[in-house]
């Protein structure tokens, strides 16, 4: 009897379960439809030559991996990765040492700060905005016209406008100041969450043994703080090499002055413009290696976070 | 024991007061970093040309209205675009919530073949930017006859790797399978108590991606740009490229500058009201802190 019922719950728990199909299959019919399909579609375009020459269209030829032997040796794919990577660097440099300092800040218990909810507020809000307003917002304030100008003219720092997007070194400034604004807030959030997660007792310990502050930093919170630091550094780097929306508006698809702040986003969308699919499919597929590698390391980093949690959990 | 020695330490370098007042003005001069374009924003969108054209000042004046008037009966489509964009934005929140948590939920409760390999897979392509498989998607978009309208930006929402993360995250925490075996014994059907009891409990985290959902589609500009181009569908960033290759500077700087605020102001009112579940959802679903 026990037999036959357990066959019945059995059959049961089949006919649960059957649903847990149902309910993934739009999840993965929109993603095979509009995301994997086009994935294998975009290498399989990276081998033909297939692009617009005035009102005629080349190809599609099959001409192998001549699109990426071309791309390489064209040149500027390096300059353009070289760029993407300074404008990440400028605006990612600050972010991670001012996240880290307001990090410990906001979870200093001892230091008391008042109104911290209001400065995480404001330090996140730059986040939220669209990066192409704030873009133009930027180029409209620094013009050569405009009001930063104006303000520094009348202010005597400077005796006649400073004309920010013909200097290579003000452009990138700013394209670095605009990612560092837009991320700095988000990072010190995740940064504070992973501080705030240490085990309170070891801060403890090592201020009994005598450690000063920067000494419990170096020594405690930074080591324990691994995993989320690469965490952040990984996906922000992920994010640095998608950087479109700022460069795009601010130099209006130019990439100036003189090329410096084209990125590699830019580069595919102009091919992607001038429907130039073998040369954009090539630059996609390279790109998507990039991102899976650096992905894969999260990846490994996600795996193994369970365990120490577990840890730590029976440790409080 | 440890208690006991928590107070002032001589060895801890810097004094507690002198750290705490180098904090605030640390974090003053960053908030007023943080604002201040946002302010000249609004102080110039309330000047006219001629009075922006004299030079910066820091108090408002009352052209907002002229401002705004003549922008909406200008050359760029304002109002359509923020249409557009209102409509785009909403309707991915709703499928990106909806299907996400549906997704989170087929793999939280149920027991079926080739789930692990499922969610191995859906964590491994949470990472993929949708930039590199835009060539590909816009193909087949042209190819299905989908370009220039407001589905590919749509329907694509229901396939969400990283709110699906965040959600199942979620679940583990808030919803116990004793709920879901509750509503069976009751003689609920699976999708009811998905719908009726499963999607009230996930609230909180519903509401937290539902905002961060509209804001991305709110802002995202790469892909609409290649899809849309009839002017009545285009969306509030396309136009402000619009703007911005358009010989600017001959324009009335008054519109532009009113232009920008009305694409940045709503995200920003929407966030002083519900800011603080959303500081509080962003350490939730990154990281496991």
């Amino acid at each position: 009897m026990s037999n036959s019922q357990n066959e019945r719950d059995n059959k049961k728990v089949v006919r649960y379960n059957r649903w847990g199909y149902i309910f993934l299959a739009p999840f993965l019919i929109t993603y095979c439809v509009f995301q994997l399909y086009p994935l294998i579609s975009t290498v399989y375009n990276s081998f033909f030559e297939n692009f617009r020459s005035g009102l005629k269209t080349i190809g599609p030829n099959w001409v192998g991996l001549d699109n990426y032997v071309k791309l390489i040796q064209d040149g500027d794919i390096l300059k353009y990765a070289g760029n993407t990577f300074i404008l990440w660097i400028i605006g990612f440099i600050p972010q991670i040492l001012v996240s880290l300092l307001l990090g410990q800040w906001f979870s200093d218990v001892r230091l008391k700060l008042k109104a911290s909810g209001f400065f995480k507020t404001v330090i996140y809000l730059p986040n939220l905005i669209m990066a192409s307003a704030f873009s133009m917002l930027f180029f409209t304030l620094f013009a050569d016209t405009g009001p930063i100008n104006s303000l520094l003219v009348s202010m005597g720092v400077i005796d006649e406008p400073f004309s920010f997007f013909s200097s290579v070194i003000a452009t990138r400034g700013l394209i670095g100041l605009m990612n560092f604004l837009m991320w700095f807030g988000n990072t010190t959030i995740l940064l504070m969450a992973g501080i705030m997660g240490i085990d309170v007792s070891l801060f403890e310990a090592a201020e009994v043994d005598g450690a000063n502050s920067w000494k419990r930093f170096t020594m405690i919170t930074l080591p324990l703080l691994r995993p989320i630091l690469i965490y952040v550094i990984i996906t922000s780097l992920i994010g640095g090499i998608q950087m479109f929306d700022v460069p795009q508006i601010l130099t209006d698809g130019a990439g100036t002055p003189m090329e410096s702040t084209m990125t590699l986003i830019m580069f595919l969308n102009e091919h992607l413009y001038s429907k130039n699919y073998g040369m954009g499919g090539a630059l996609s597929v390279i790109l998507f290696i990039i991102t899976g590698a650096l992905s894969l390391i999260i990846y490994s980093f996600m795996y193994r976070e369970p365990k120490k949690k577990k840890q730590a959990v029976a440790k409080q | 024991m440890a208690e006991n020695t928590t107070g002032k330490n001589p060895n801890s370098g810097l004094g507690i007061h002198a750290r705490r007042v180098i904090a605030y003005i640390v974090l003053i001069f960053l908030s007023f970093l943080c604002l201040f374009w946002f302010y000249i924003l609004f102080i110039n969108a309330t000047r006219s040309n001629a009075e922006l054209s004299q030079g910066f000042k820091l108090i408002p004046s009352n052209q907002l209205g002229v401002n705004w008037n003549n922008l909406i009966h200008g050359t760029i489509p304002v109002v359509s675009g923020m249409w557009n964009s209102l409509l785009i934005s909403t309707a991915c929140a709703i499928l990106t919530t909806y299907f996400s948590t549906m997704t989170a939920y087929a793999i939280h409760v149920y027991d079926f073949k080739g789930k692990k390999f499922i969610f191995s897979f859906i964590l491994a392509v949470m990472m993929i930017p949708t930039q590199v498989t835009a060539l590909g998607f816009i193909r087949f978009m042209d190819a299905l006859k989908l370009m220039d309208t407001r589905i590919p930006l749509i329907i694509p929402a229901i396939a969400a790797p990283v709110t699906f993360y965040y959600m199942k995250q979620y679940m583990e925490s808030t919803l116990p399978l004793s709920i879901v075996e509750a509503a069976r014994i009751d003689g609920a059907g699976e999708f009811r108590t998905f719908n009726t009891i499963v999607l009230p409990l996930m609230k909180p985290a519903i509401a937290v991606q539902a905002i961060f959902t509209f804001v991305s589609s709110w802002n995202n500009y790469f892909t609409p740009a290649l899809i849309l181009k009839s002017d009545e569908l285009k969306t509030l960033p396309i136009l402000l490229a619009q703007l911005r290759s358009a010989d600017f500077l001959k324009f009335d700087m008054g519109q532009v500058y009113c232009m920008i605020a009305f694409s940045i102001f709503p995200v920003i009112i929407v966030y002083i009201c519900l800011s603080k579940y959303i500081v509080q959802g962003i350490a939730l679903g990154s990281v496991k802190g």
